[in-house]
């Protein structure tokens, strides 16, 4: 094949495909700046013809937007410091401290992975139900506290520091508390970072145990704040555009912000797994 | 202090969340699915019954259930190649030596993957909106006839597929993009001193050095879309005649909805079943491959 008409080819093909993927977030960005029922017109406008912030005034306003986005941020945050805690002592252990039995309990966790977490919701439920933690804050926050992947991910990372380095620390005197906070914490920054993007990203987008677990309005996160206005406002189109922008746009922030740290996360946790 | 003691210490935390709140809810799960707990027995635990496998006799037995399991079936044997197809194009696309601007066209195609998918569920029915929407609009101008995307029992399914392909696809292209960059350029370079055209160098290296990675993927997309429910719950709520209605979202409305939780949880582990399954058959299946 002639060497110019391959280069565009295949830059076409990548731009055209980059096109797809970014124009539905593209538009929704432009509906959502359209005054109210400008969208719904023949030919649909792709661009707002006077751009205007009223959704998004209407949204904190009238539909408590507000709220919504603080609990979406408390309990994807909490979430993420407690299962960064749990993980990472969890996965430290595996990878470092000797006791008998550990490789055949760190593969039967491994083999648990195949269990989809949805078995488990009609008995959570019931559980927090009689425990009082239903719509609560921590009927959501408390099951998320460790997870069987942010473990395997600490493992496999700790596993690339030498023994020689906590051997000579124990040689020395350190209590084992000591030698996890100052010599392996530090050692694991990149991991951690990886795993907290990786726990808040996916608390912020899970919308299944949320929808059970919350009952109360007071308590939504966005994801169930939105889902519940399309249901009420379907033909809101502008309203719910900026609902879906105020849900996005934090996530989408962070992922760029922080994109190496995640994608060799996802690496980490498929490739070898 | 014993080094075991130490290291069951660090453990604890951990495998008490995932005790209490995972293993023990997945046994209860089991345990659930023989009784006929209900809204009587959730207000009073004296009348709940045992009733052996009656539950899973029942869901065999009905209609709804097997209306569930087929549109599952068809979402999941029709949007993982389609989903995984996306994904290998394009992650070949990206690991061409004549593309241009990789990081940024890694980036964009990356970013449905990290989206909500409420949110852009929500964006999708607008998009497919039978009236004002983009997609009916396009058609137009082509000369085409509207379609009623997610109002038409035969085209719901299709656009919750095409929807989930344009979400998830990134994912896997990432995997792949990793599984391509790993194959030694030495090889190529030896085939086409061999005089190996670009096809023949796809099909006899990429494709069999690309093998593990691709059974990998295939596993996990598989079970990923077996667990259908957020798509169908924002924008069909399973409907028109229930063509959208998953596994999942029957086990949601049979518990959460109705509270009926020994149904409920029979349906959860028949899913479960149905996905341990799948699992192990495509595992079989990529060993006899290799065998072969």
């Amino acid at each position: 094949m002639n060497p110019r008409l391959a280069r565009w080819l295949v830059n076409g093909a990548l731009l055209g495909c980059a096109a797809v993927a970014v124009l539905p977030l593209l538009w929704m960005l432009s509906a959502s700046l359209m005054p109210a029922g400008s969208a719904s017109a023949l030919p649909p406008p792709l661009l707002p013809a006077q751009p205007t912030l009223d959704n998004y005034r209407a949204l904190f306003a009238r539909a408590g937007m507000g709220r919504y986005l603080l609990n979406s941020l408390a309990i994807s945050g909490a979430i993420a410091a407690l299962a960064l805690v749990c993980n990472l002592m969890a996965g430290y252990a595996f990878a470092k401290l000797r006791f008998a039995g550990r490789e055949r309990l760190f593969r039967a966790l491994i083999g648990a992975l195949l269990i989809p977490a949805q078995v488990a919701m009609l008995p959570l439920f019931l559980l927090l139900k009689y425990a009082g933690m239903v719509n609560s804050y921590a009927g959501v926050i408390v099951p998320g506290m460790a997870t069987l992947f942010g473990i395997y991910l600490v493992r496999e990372f700790a596993r690339n520091v030498p023994d020689e380095l906590l051997e000579a620390a124990r040689i020395d005197g350190a209590g084992e508390w000591r030698i996890f906070v100052q010599i392996m914490l530090p050692l694991l920054k990149p991991v951690m970072v990886t795993l907290t993007v990786f726990t808040f990203l996916a608390a912020w987008n899970d919308f299944m145990w949320p929808l059970i677990v919350l009952t109360g309005q007071e308590h939504y996160t966005l994801p169930l704040a939105l889902a519940s206005l399309v249901r009420e406002h379907s033909e809101d189109t502008e309203l719910m555009m900026a609902g879906s922008v105020v849900t996005v746009l934090p996530v989408l922030v962070l992922f760029l912000a922080l994109q190496r740290h995640y994608l060799q996360g996802l690496l980490l946790g498929s490739v070898k797994g | 202090m014993s080094r075991a003691t130490t290291a069951w210490l660090f453990l604890t935390p951990a495998l008490l969340v995932l005790g209490v709140f995972f293993f023990v809810p997945v046994l209860g799960a089991l345990g659930l699915s023989l009784t006929d707990y209900d809204l009587y027995a959730l207000a009073d635990i004296r009348n709940l019954r045992f009733v052996g496998l009656h539950n899973y006799g029942e869901l065999l037995q009905r209609p709804l259930f097997w209306t569930a399991l087929g549109n599952t079936f068809y979402f999941v044997v029709v949007g993982v190649p389609l989903s995984i197809g996306a994904s290998l194009g394009t992650a070949l696309l990206l690991n061409s030596p004549l593309a241009r601007m990789k990081a940024f066209h890694r980036t964009v195609l990356f970013a449905p993957v990290v989206t909500t998918v409420v949110a852009v569920a929500v964006i999708w029915r607008y998009l497919f909106n039978t009236r004002y929407g983009l997609v009916n609009h396009a058609l137009a101008v082509l000369g085409l006839n509207p379609v009623d995307w997610l109002g038409d029992p035969h085209w719901a399914m299709p656009t919750i597929i095409a929807f989930a392909v344009w979400k998830n696809f990134g994912y896997n292209m990432i995997i792949l993009l990793a599984g391509l960059q790993a194959i030694a350029p030495e090889l190529y370079e030896a085939a086409r001193i061999d005089g190996a055209s670009r096809w023949r160098q796809f099909r006899h290296i990429t494709l069999p050095l690309l093998k593990p990675t691709m059974v990998l993927v295939t596993v996990l997309t598989v079970a990923g879309y077996f667990q259908l429910f957020a798509e169908p719950y924002v924008m069909t709520e399973g409907g028109p005649l229930q063509s959208t209605m998953s596994v999942l979202y029957l086990m949601y409305d049979d518990g959460f909805k109705w509270w009926n939780f020994g149904v409920a949880s029979a349906v959860a582990f028949a899913l479960f079943g149905i996905i341990l399954a799948v699992t192990v058959l495509l595992l079989r299946l990529a060993r006899r491959g290799a065998a072969a």
